[in-house]
């Protein structure tokens, strides 16, 4: 790597080294652009305490068990990702999620309705749920506060009505139950692990090569590399300690394979990275929360826009109710209740989507989200109550929202935001 | 005058309600010249530029451009014209880059995907055009730029699209000495490149530096749109004030005979 000069118009340019480009992240980390970088950490110094204290929180039964227990906060968190860019906010994500839950569960079970109908319908709730969030905040111009706090409340109701008073609706169908408490075969978990790392380093290098074919700077390859080796790195360690056999007793049923979630999570997460980074819808989603005026004089609908999000975060939110109710095989009125939302909140905000609109990936939801079910997870391993659990959630909420906070002033005064 | 105006309003009228902002105010932008808009603060210099970019339709009035009489009826009409505005605040994200402010509304996109490479290099040729060189990556987020840069960055962005006109609403107001110089200097390159400029600026110094024609608006009428040549500082800041000074202006209570050397070219200034 040496430092050369190229063009870009006339403007000179000073091609990165790897050197320098750990240097210019290093700078605007400093600078307050810390991104996923305090949840990573986090992350890792979580895992190791916890498989320190506790040898059974790397084994795989555990390991498996964390990507069904968070798929529910990873989805509303994706959902909400898309509120908190604009800096609003959806207090009733939750409940949203129970009730489309709910309906499906209803559909099934009391009408006979085929997971391919079924599935469809609480989807389809969660958009209009959205969209009448979003006309709300949007064309009426009431605080998103206020009006996902009286739908909160309302939804609640709704859950309570939809099953009868507080009844249980439990569910049969195995297409749905399968979704959360099953594996992919581990031939086929083998497959999903190569065609992801295989799909990232043809993007990631396609990138480089178009940007390179039109004498463009482009991140220094080492670096490029060192993405694709730690991606891959990550994904066939997990994917060999997923396909070990975890099974108490392996005679009787064997259960090994990367859950079905991981991969349904892994699609959402390529399709809201891509919207987000690569369409000019999601250009305009940042813009909007970046500056409002500067994007609504730029011609963007500034109005559809803050629809559009409050749709997409109680579509995600109907995702996780589904998987929710197939995680519990039934449904009951307290399905996205209790602290599924401020873990949902508290996820996107740990990793690294600000509470004040403009600045989030989809990527947060899932680093956020794997936060706080280690947490929850490894704090129950170690036995403690869910007094203390709670406690030291809100803790770390807290410091991911001072982090935030802290590093706007500081972006703020060294002018990188 | 030799050339025709690229942008002539004649007999503007505006209201709010009861409130009349602009009287019959008329406006004429040449193509190759910077024509400086003065005026107090409440004459109507923001309204005019407001309904000149669509954001405010006119009462009554016309717009020609280049000789055309035309409506302009929303944002998107006054782009597609070529009329570019670049507002005080300046209306970037801060959360974007350079080039993705540059393009912000207006992407360009292979099929679905926006295309980075085309929008970039587009970007680094257009501020190459203005010689500008002081932005150190295209990709820097406007957050990390100086006000200088940032208002570089704002007028680079309206004169992307192959503007005709471009309108900078007091683009010096916020910038240090030589940040100011360079500005004004990027502003005569505008005129120099053959766009037509409109600069809205309260420090007369700036306006004397760069402009061709003065614009003075009193009080919501245009007292008068004299050569910068042909006035001097004084005359304008009376214009300003009082709407006239000496033989030109708007007419006193008792018109007086007009003569002198001065010539007023207000479009509709003889009425």
């Amino acid at each position: 790597m040496t430092t050369t000069t190229t063009t870009a118009g006339d403007i000179k340019v000073v091609k990165p080294t790897v050197g320098s480009h750990i240097n210019d992240y290093w700078g605007r980390v400093r600078g307050g652009d810390l991104g996923s970088l305090p949840a990573v950490l986090g992350l890792v110094i979580l895992c190791l305490i916890f498989g320190i204290a506790r040898d059974t929180f790397f084994g795989s039964l555990n390991f498996a068990n964390l990507f069904s227990q968070g798929a529910q906060y990873i989805f509303i968190a994706m959902g909400l990702v898309f509120v908190l860019l604009l800096g609003e906010i959806d207090l009733s994500a939750g409940f949203a999620s129970g009730v489309c839950g709910a309906i499906m569960a209803i559909l099934l079970t009391n009408h006979g309705w085929d997971w391919y109908t079924a599935i469809p319908a609480a989807m389809l709730t969660g958009i209009v749920i959205g969209f009448v969030l979003g006309f709300m905040v949007a064309k009426f111009g009431i605080p998103s506060f206020v009006v996902t706090l009286a739908a909160f409340l309302a939804f609640q109701g709704i859950l309570l009505k939809l099953l009868g008073g507080g009844k249980n609706i439990s569910i049969t169908d195995t297409f749905v139950l399968k979704l959360a408490n099953s594996n992919l075969s581990v031939g086929l978990s083998w497959v999903f692990a190569i065609v992801a790392v295989v799909l990232f380093a043809v993007v990631q290098l396609n990138n480089v090569r178009t940007r390179l074919a039109r004498k463009l700077v482009t991140d220094p390859i080492g670096i490029v590399a060192m993405r694709i080796g730690a991606l891959a790195i990550i994904v066939l360690v997990a994917t060999a300690i997923l396909t070990q056999e975890r099974s108490i007793n392996p005679v009787i049923n064997s259960v090994k394979g990367v859950p079905i979630v991981a991969p349904i999570i892994a699609v959402f997460l390529v399709i809201w990275t891509f919207v987000l980074g690569k369409t000019t819808y999601g250009r305009h989603l940042y813009a909007v929360g970046g500056n409002t005026e500067a994007a609504r004089r730029a011609g963007i609908p500034v109005d559809r826009i803050r629809i559009s999000v409050f749709v997409i975060g109680s579509f995600m939110a109907s995702i996780g109710g589904i998987l929710a109710v197939s995680r519990a095989n039934s449904v009951d009125p307290n399905t996205g209740g209790s602290n599924i939302l401020l873990y949902s909140v508290g996820a996107a905000v740990i990793g690294g989507t600000s509470l004040f609109g403009g600045k989030g990936k989809a990527i947060n939801a899932v680093v956020g989200g794997a936060v706080i079910t280690v947490i929850d997870n490894g704090m129950g391993l170690m036995g403690y109550s869910a007094g203390t659990k709670y406690m030291v959630t809100g803790l770390i909420l807290l410091v991911a929202a001072s982090v935030d906070a802290l590093a706007r002033r500081r972006a703020a005064s060294t002018g990188n935001r | 005058m030799a050339a025709t105006p690229l942008l002539e309003l004649s007999g503007i009228d505006k209201s709010f309600g009861p409130v009349q902002v602009l009287h019959d105010v008329g406006l004429s932008v040449y193509p190759g010249e910077v024509t400086a808009l003065v005026g107090d603060n409440g004459a109507g210099k923001s309204t005019l530029v407001k309904c000149v970019s669509g954001i405010y339709t006119i009462d009554s009035g016309t717009v020609s451009f280049a000789g055309n009489p035309v409506a302009i009826h929303s944002p998107r009409d006054a782009s597609a014209l070529g009329i570019e505005v670049v507002y005080q605040d300046l209306a970037l994200c801060d959360n974007l880059d350079i080039v993705q402010n540059m393009f912000l509304g207006r992407e360009k996109k292979r099929g679905i995907v926006l295309d980075e490479p085309t929008m970039e290099q587009m970007a680094g040729d257009t501020l190459a055009s203005l010689s500008v060189r002081t932005v150190k990556s295209l990709r820097q987020l406007v957050a990390s730029l100086s006000g200088g840069q940032r208002q570089t960055v704002a007028i680079a962005k309206a004169v992307l699209w192959n503007s005709k006109v471009v309108i900078l609403d007091e683009p010096t107001a916020a910038l240090g000495v030589a940040q100011t110089a360079q500005v004004l200097e990027l502003v005569r390159r505008l005129a120099d490149n053959g766009l037509g400029v409109v600069l809205i600026s309260h420090n007369m110094n700036d306006v004397f530096a760069v402009s061709d024609r003065i614009a003075a608006l009193y009080l919501g009428r245009m007292a008068a749109q004299v050569k910068t040549t042909d006035v001097t500082h004084s005359q304008i800041v009376e214009l300003i004030t009082a709407g006239r000074s000496g033989n030109i202006g708007l007419p006193p209570e008792k018109p007086s005979d007009f003569s002198g050397d001065i010539v007023d070219i207000t479009p509709g200034g003889d009425k």
